[in-house]
């Protein structure tokens, strides 16, 4: 029970789903046991098991509706905003179950950052928006301390050169690419060590979202990122993992070449050579 | 085809047909605005024929007399201001602080559709009633008597259920996802509200303020059923001294029979007006002037 690692290795339910088994050389990040959602009385997952593991990028891939973005949602327990929704299960984080009793949603989001489908941007200054988290976490003693992290979270997202010279501009007259990756900024602002994606770049153009995916590349060194995409080949480009769901359930889950070349289960592959979804 | 036209005979006929009641409909809106605007209009011109060889320096800063002509309107201009200022500082902070519970904290209960209904209610109760509450609870409950603050404190009652629906809908227009990006950074729900989606909010908070506060400068009735005075003779000094108000004054200078105080009544009402047109260029200012600052 301890070490969440051993956990994954003794998880029949994935074995039996014949997923690879991926290689585990550290103990995984996240670990969700037996999860079920609800919104209200529709359900929206059933029975999520999976181990995630830490510094790689792990893609959730499925046809609209499938519960990947409510599961993503669920790991740094955003769906609470919602009212009348239920979570049965767990979910581990570095082995502390997120939705026991006693545990700070604040603390847990600041741990597990997230990107959004739509950039949000806040109606502010560029610099305040990364300020923003430093700010109300009271991560900034002094100003300039607050500069040099504004600085380099804004270098971490590759934003640095191109906003340098007008920091205090809106962050709204940016473009949508930018705005995106300031949101990632943003997110790495307040040193998370998870950075949840969701579809972050379908409303981008392919070379904006190209960025995004080079970002992704570098970003896995120091974080545990997991995207939730509806685009394959973004999944194959980008991911060490993929999870398949369906119909909210977790379908097939494993390295991403074999997912993508050759899947255990008739649904995954008929999902990823495009014969439904 | 062949005779220029895309369509049967019948088919054109059908869409011409409509596109005469459209002209129809266009003429039939512009002429109902015309008439609205042309009585309106019709109206202030008559006020100010009536009244604008009384406006004068002397008036604005004089006070009641018995001879019409040496009558100004300072004591009630300065009470108008004093008890919107009074109101303002009392149903601002209340309202603002009830929507923001209302919207961002109370849970979907029976107990909050109630109070619900109960605010959109009380939008609609006549003035009057107000009033009666007004005299019954501050001035003699409370013992306020007839001052500026019993008069400031009825009409903030009657503007709250305005300030709190109006601050509702700017709270309930703020972007989901403005809250969402900030949940996702850590914060809690009072650092989103105040921080994030109290600013976004704020042009529609200050508008809707504006237009209460706008409808409680005009109001008499509750003020006269409080008993505040339709004669004094110098501006309020404080929050318990005895006030009156432009839309009282300009009743009493109506129903008197001597013919020059109806010219004061005019004046009065232009005074009374251009107060409005101010707070209302005041509104738009600030909220133009924040949602540049937003964008």
């Amino acid at each position: 029970m301890s070490d969440p690692g051993a956990r994954l290795l003794s998880l029949g339910g994935l074995a039996t789903r014949g997923g690879p088994q991926p290689a585990i050389d550290r103990p995984v990040k996240v670990q969700a046991d037996a999860l079920n959602f609800s919104y209200g009385t529709t359900r929206a997952l059933t029975d999520i098991s999976i181990g995630i593991h830490p510094n790689v990028v792990t893609a959730f891939i499925g046809p609209s509706g499938c519960g990947k973005s409510t599961f993503l949602r669920t790991l740094n327990r955003m769906n609470d905003i919602i009212p009348g929704t239920r979570v049965e299960g767990k979910i581990l984080i570095d082995g502390t179950d997120i939705y026991g009793p006693g545990i700070d949603v604040v603390a847990l989001r600041r741990r597990v950052g997230m990107v959004f489908q739509k950039s949000n941007p806040f109606p502010k200054s560029i610099f305040d928006n990364i300020a923003y988290g430093l700010r109300i976490n009271g991560m900034a003693g002094s100003r300039s301390e607050l500069a040099e992290r504004v600085e380099e979270s804004l270098r971490q997202a590759a934003l640095w050169d191109e906003v340098k010279d007008r920091l205090q501009d809106s962050a709204l007259a940016m473009s949508g690419g930018q705005q995106q990756r300031l949101c990632i900024a943003r997110a790495l602002a307040v040193r998370p060590d998870i950075l949840l994606m969701d579809e972050p770049a379908s409303a981008l153009d392919p070379i904006a979202t190209q960025r995004i995916e080079e970002l992704v590349y570098d970003l896995k060194k120091t974080y545990t990122i997991v995207i939730v995409t509806h685009n394959m080949q973004q999944a194959a480009r980008v991911s060490d993992f993929t999870a398949f769901f369906w119909l909210g359930r977790l379908v097939e889950y494993g390295r991403t070449d074999k997912m993508f070349t050759a899947p255990a289960e008739k649904l995954t592959e008929d999902y990823v050579t495009g014969r439904f979804g | 085809m062949t005779n220029g036209q895309l369509l049967d005979g019948g088919a054109q006929r059908a869409i011409n047909r409509r596109r005469y009641l459209d002209v129809l409909f266009q003429a039939l809106a512009l002429l109902i605005l015309c008439l609205a605007l042309g009585s309106l209009a019709a109206l202030i011109a008559d006020v100010w024929s009536d009244g604008f060889s009384r406006l004068s320096w002397a008036f604005l800063s004089g006070f009641p007399s018995r001879r019409a002509a040496d009558a100004g309107i300072w004591h009630a201009l300065s009470g108008s201001m004093f008890v919107i200022l009074v109101t303002g500082a009392l149903a601002v902070p209340v309202g603002v602080a009830s929507a923001v519970y209302l919207e961002e904290y109370a849970r979907r209960s029976l107990m909050a559709r109630i109070i619900e209904i109960n605010i959109t209610n009380l939008a609609a109760v006549p003035s009057i009633i107000y009033g009666l509450l007004g005299l019954g609870l501050f001035v003699r409950a409370m013992g306020m008597g007839r001052s500026v603050l019993a008069g400031a404190s009825t009409l903030a009652l009657l503007v709250l259920p305005v300030i709190i629906l109006s601050t509702r809908e700017a709270l309930r227009a703020v972007p989901p996802s403005i809250r969402e990006g900030s949940y996702a950074l850590g914060a809690s729900k009072w650092q989103t509200v105040w921080y994030q989606v109290l600013p976004v909010a704020l042009p529609g908070i200050l508008t809707g303020m504006i237009l209460a506060l706008s409808r409680a400068i005009g109001e008499t009735a509750p003020l006269i059923s409080i008993g505040a005075l339709t004669f004094v003779a110098f501006a309020p000094d404080g929050l318990w001294s005895p006030f009156t108000v432009l839309p009282i004054q300009i009743f009493n200078w109506v129903s008197r029979p001597q013919v020059e105080f109806q010219a004061n009544a005019a004046a009065g009402i232009l005074v009374l007006l251009a107060l409005l047109l101010t707070m209302n260029a005041a509104a738009i200012w600030l909220r133009d002037h924040y949602q540049k600052k937003l964008t």
